[in-house]
């Protein structure tokens, strides 16, 4: 999204974002989103290496007694599979699943919301009657739906948070363009003859850049949710591999006897969530100041 | 607002074609997997071209869609696959349950979400104010079936002191105690939402100048709160606080789901898992409805409340 502008002002771009990143130290909320996000995406990047066990491999002595030992140090699941490994694997799972999706979700909704904004008219009708139509189913019922008619898989999954996200990103985007696009900057532009899709990439979008981070890091947070739901409600991703809905969901039916089966992967994700929540509202925060 | 009204009713009456066209091709266009579907993966194809042909699923596809369409709204809403009877039989009592449980979470949303709400944005910065406003963004990011285990663990397993699923068969538990965890996994999942919309609509309310006026003027700072503010910031938050009722509506297939309860969500979800296409028609179809209902409806309340746009 930042292609054409980042040819001008790369150096200038890039010192920012650095203050800005720099910033986060003063928000004490956003740096414990940071720690949490970062973590999350060390384990994931660092999985091979730091899981003690294969995800899938059943230890048959455990399934005796799956509580936590030495060996498996947050204890085996309901087919003696270590915990530990599988939430150090899932969060792989997550972290690929969500950011692509969201990526995805936010270059047709940016392109799509910065048309409607821009011309107005016909496109803005066309574009915002399809967004209402979508928006008005609520947003696990579409899931539901589409993974019942596409059957669950990693790309269904995305196919599914880009069709549900897109609609509600083309409604921000398009919002802030109309607000934009009657700058004194967008007028200059025009006179100086550059083409609508230049205005567009190169004048309205960075200038709507702020409140689109925050939406973005909310928006990963949503989908983390969204994709855990979605395990957790047997629509995930298909066995063996791990995700942590569906680790809940296999041995939710055990809470009684074995609390920790469930406990560990659903303090894994909500922690990833609050991760991203409290870096949105540290971002959030910190441009507020400037 | 009768010209509104009108042009809301045929927004209405479009999305809800858009909607029932969208959800009739999403299940039934190619009319060869509906038989496919009925038959299992055994029957032969002579099977399933007999069941097509039967079920008329062979003409075009426009005169299929009209006939579902006036079906639907002549009340019959097909056969449920799953639940070998008649979508009609039983979508009405799952709602029923989930009304319990929805409107049991929404007063103590709307309780909540206004004391924390006005408690929070009475004062922007301060320490109340950061404490709810922390709080809130941590208990929406957990997702629902997270805190049913969290709450499970606490009040089921460690203190005993609740049921752990809900099925709204009066035994060992009451169902009053059999509500309190899935309303309080609903709360938790969504009061944040609403406490910081609450919260925004106050802060600003605090910062406008017949609010100094007020405070200039002598009024303690509780009156001024109450009998100035108060009204004032539930302008904004009016519309956010009924289009809960969609989250409450629908949004409780996880909490269904993670205490067997027998409500609508729980009901979407099985027929969605045995492929019951009857049944997730007709109960997608109601929930758009609700949601844009409640839409018109906080539209309306919106312009009844606020006196700017009422008086225009």
């Amino acid at each position: 999204m930042t292609a054409t502008t980042a040819q001008s002002t790369r150096p200038n771009f890039a010192r920012r974002t650095w203050s800005r990143i720099r910033l986060l130290k003063e928000s004490p909320v956003g740096m414990v989103g940071t720690f949490l996000v970062l973590f999350w995406i060390l384990v994931a990047i660092f999985a091979p290496w730091i899981s003690p066990h294969d995800p899938n491999e059943s230890n048959m002595d455990a399934l005796i007694d799956p509580t936590p030992t030495a060996v498996n140090w947050l204890g085996t699941d309901n087919q003696g599979r270590d915990i530990l490994s599988r939430i150090i694997w899932g969060s792989r799972t997550v972290l690929l699943v969500a950011p692509v999706a969201v990526f995805i979700a936010y270059s047709i909704g940016c392109m799509l919301g910065l048309l409607a904004g821009y011309y107005r008219g016909w496109v803005d009708q066309v574009i915002n009657r399809i967004a209402d139509v979508i928006l008005s189913f609520p947003a696990i019922i579409l899931y539901i739906i589409v993974i019942m008619r596409l059957g669950p898989s990693a790309l269904n999954i995305i196919m599914a948070v880009v069709f549900i996200a897109t609609p509600q990103i083309v409604r921000i985007v398009r919002g802030m363009t109309l607000e934009l696009r009657e700058h004194d900057y967008v007028a200059a532009a025009k006179m100086r003859g550059e083409s609508p899709f230049y205005i567009m990439l190169a004048e309205i979008l960075p200038n709507a850049r702020g409140p689109l981070i925050v939406d973005a890091c909310l928006r990963m947070g949503y989908t983390t949710i969204a994709i855990g739901v979605l395990g957790f409600l047997g629509l995930g991703l298909p066995p063996p591999d791990p995700d942590w809905g569906g680790m809940v969901k296999d041995t939710y039916a055990m809470m009684t006897l074995y609390p920790h089966m469930s406990l560990f992967p659903a303090l894994a994700i909500s922690s990833l969530v609050v991760g991203f929540s409290l870096l949105a509202d540290g971002i959030r925060e910190i441009s507020m100041r400037d | 607002m009768l010209a509104f009204l009108g042009k809301r009713l045929l927004s209405l009456i479009f999305t809800m074609l858009a909607v029932s066209a969208l959800v009739f091709a999403a299940f039934e266009f190619t009319p060869g997997q509906v038989a496919r579907k009925v038959l299992g993966p055994f029957a032969t194809q002579d099977q399933v071209d007999q069941l097509t042909e039967r079920m008329g699923l062979n003409r075009p596809v426009f005169e299929r869609y009209f006939e579902w369409l006036s079906n639907t709204f002549s009340g019959n809403l097909g056969t449920s696959t799953l639940y070998k009877t008649e979508v009609n039989n039983i979508i009405w009592d799952r709602l029923g349950n989930t009304l319990i449980l929805a409107s049991v979470a929404f007063v103590i949303i709307v309780v909540f979400s206004i004391v924390f709400g006005i408690a929070a944005g009475m004062r922007e910065g301060s320490k109340l104010d950061r404490v709810i406003s922390v709080s809130s963004i941590v208990t929406t990011s957990v997702p629902e079936f997270a805190s049913g285990v969290f709450l499970a663990s606490i009040f089921v397993i460690w203190l005993g002191v609740l049921p752990g699923t809900s099925p709204l068969e009066s035994g060992q538990w009451s169902i009053a105690s059999q509500l309190v965890l899935p309303v309080a996994v609903m709360v938790l999942y969504d009061l944040g939402y609403v406490v910081r919309m609450v919260r925004a609509s106050m802060v600003e309310v605090m910062m406008k100048p017949y609010i100094r006026t007020a405070i200039l003027k002598g009024l303690t700072f509780k009156e001024v709160i109450l009998k100035h503010a108060l009204r004032n910031a539930m302008i904004a938050p009016f519309t956010v606080i009924l289009l809960q009722i969609n989250y409450l509506i629908t949004g409780v297939v996880v909490v269904e789901a993670v205490f067997a309860y027998p409500g609508f969500g729980r009901m979407l979800l099985e027929a969605a898992l045995a492929q019951d296409i009857a049944t997730v028609e007709a109960a997608s179809l109601f929930a758009v409805f609700v949601t844009v209902m409640t839409q018109i409806v906080g539209d309306l309340g919106y312009m009844y409340l606020n006196p700017k746009i009422r008086f225009a």
